[in-house]
């Protein structure tokens, strides 16, 4: 089976550096997936999960904005923030999602709106990659 | 001349200074090393980042974002990042000297520059001279982290879409080496200097959905990731500021004690001299 490098960079630095099979991510505007030799792509992500198929292994990223480039043998994801389940604080991530729901219902000015929904989709996005 | 005690006291004092100093140079030659490493970590993201930014700018002509373009500038924005504690040489003073050389040179009014101050020093700084200061993060940690500095960062990006600044210029100290460190200036946005000489013309990207709303994405991100960047430089200099000022204030008291251990000998050997002196008078007047 033909394998591409995937590499994930943050501004903390690189947190995953390997070779699948294929990568499934979600775009803005839709679901991607991508086997190797795909032509050159640059897309934006939303705050969502990546998944990289190796085999019959499926691991699991938590994406936290950023975008994605595409090279015929290469998958660089560039984000704000990246996690794997294991690195993943589920109960601070509970936490946050608690914290922004209430600010959602409290329902103040508009970036304040704005903000706690990132926040929620972020937290909800660690608990769903955790578990 | 100063008796044995004073001196004794004071030498005892010195010592005790220099373990200080000595400590702190040590702990801060360790969080240089971090930071440094920090830094380092980060050079693969803003890379990429840039290779990629410079890649779509450079192929489209008609990709337009505000971003990109220069305005009439009726306000400046200075972002600076300073340390929140002293003691660290001339790391905070050359870089507020900067700082206010520039506003001196360049505006007239309070009404056409603002300054977001990253660091304690820089804040009070700003306050003292009233200077308008827009926004401020104190108390940053030592090794931060991207989510650190990005609310800071991005309601920065935000001042700038929404014209509230034309032109925004980071100044801080470069980080070149453990010994020096360079103060400097450099104009984030708009962006206009992508260093494109690292490109290769061969890769030509598909863009989904459009080329816009990628730039519309990315280039936000990158002027993040841009201040970040010169957060991280601009820590690992303080550490080596703190590092070589805490070293040089060692060196110091070193000396002062070999002086004082000197005078304190002489001042010793003088008492025992007139000591002596007085006993042979004693004994000749007996006689």
């Amino acid at each position: 089976m033909k394998t591409l490098t995937v590499s994930v960079v943050t501004p903390d630095g690189p947190v995953l550096e390997d070779k699948y099979e294929m990568v499934s991510c979600k775009a803005e505007n839709g679901e991607l997936g991508i086997l190797p030799g795909h032509i050159p792509l640059v897309a934006p992500l939303t705050i969502s999960a990546v998944r990289l198929k190796r085999g019959n292994d499926v691991d699991r990223l938590a994406i936290n904005g950023g975008f994605l480039e595409v090279r015929p043998d290469k998958i660089t994801i560039l984000a704000q923030s990246a996690e794997k389940p294991a690195e993943i604080d589920v109960e601070r991530a509970r936490k946050a999602k608690e914290r922004a729901e209430s600010r959602l219902q409290t329902k103040q000015d508009h970036i304040d709106f704005h903000r706690a929904e990132l926040a929620l989709k972020r937290a909800m996005n660690r608990l769903d990659v955790s578990n | 001349m100063a008796s044995l005690r004073d001196i004794q006291n004071r030498i005892n004092s010195t010592t005790k200074t220099k373990q200080i100093t000595k400590a702190m140079e040590m702990v801060s030659a360790s969080k240089m090393s971090k930071a440094e490493m920090n830094a380092r970590a980060f050079v693969p993201y803003s890379e990429k980042i840039k290779e990629v930014v410079a890649q779509i700018a450079s192929s489209s002509v008609d990709a337009e974002h505000p971003m990109l373009k220069t305005r009439d500038i009726k306000k400046t924005g200075y972002l600076v990042i300073t340390s929140d504690r002293g003691l660290a040489g001339a790391y905070n003073s050359s870089v507020l000297r900067k700082l206010h050389q520039t506003v001196t040179e360049r505006h007239q009014s309070e009404n056409e520059y603002t300054v977001i101050a990253i660091g304690r020093m820089g804040y009070e700084f700003c306050r003292k001279r009233n200077m308008p200061v827009a926004k401020s993060i104190l108390g940053l940690a030592d090794q931060p982290s991207f989510a650190d500095i990005k609310e800071l960062a991005s309601e920065t990006v935000q001042m700038f879409t929404d014209e509230e600044i034309d032109e925004l210029v980071i100044i801080y100290n470069h980080y070149i080496s453990a010994i020096s460190q360079e103060v400097t200036t450099n104009k984030l946005l708009p962006i206009t200097d992508f260093g494109t000489e690292g490109t290769a013309p061969g890769s030509q990207y598909e863009y989904e959905p459009n080329q816009e709303q990628i730039l519309e994405v990315l280039l936000p991100q990158y002027a993040e990731s841009l201040i970040y960047g010169a957060l991280l430089d601009g820590k690992a200099s303080e550490h080596a500021a703190r590092m070589t000022a805490m070293r040089s204030a060692t060196d110091n008291a070193e000396e002062l004690i070999d002086d004082l251990t000197l005078s304190f000998n002489r001042a010793r050997q003088a008492a025992i001299t007139q000591e002596i002196t007085e006993i042979i008078g004693g004994v000749a007047a007996l006689e």
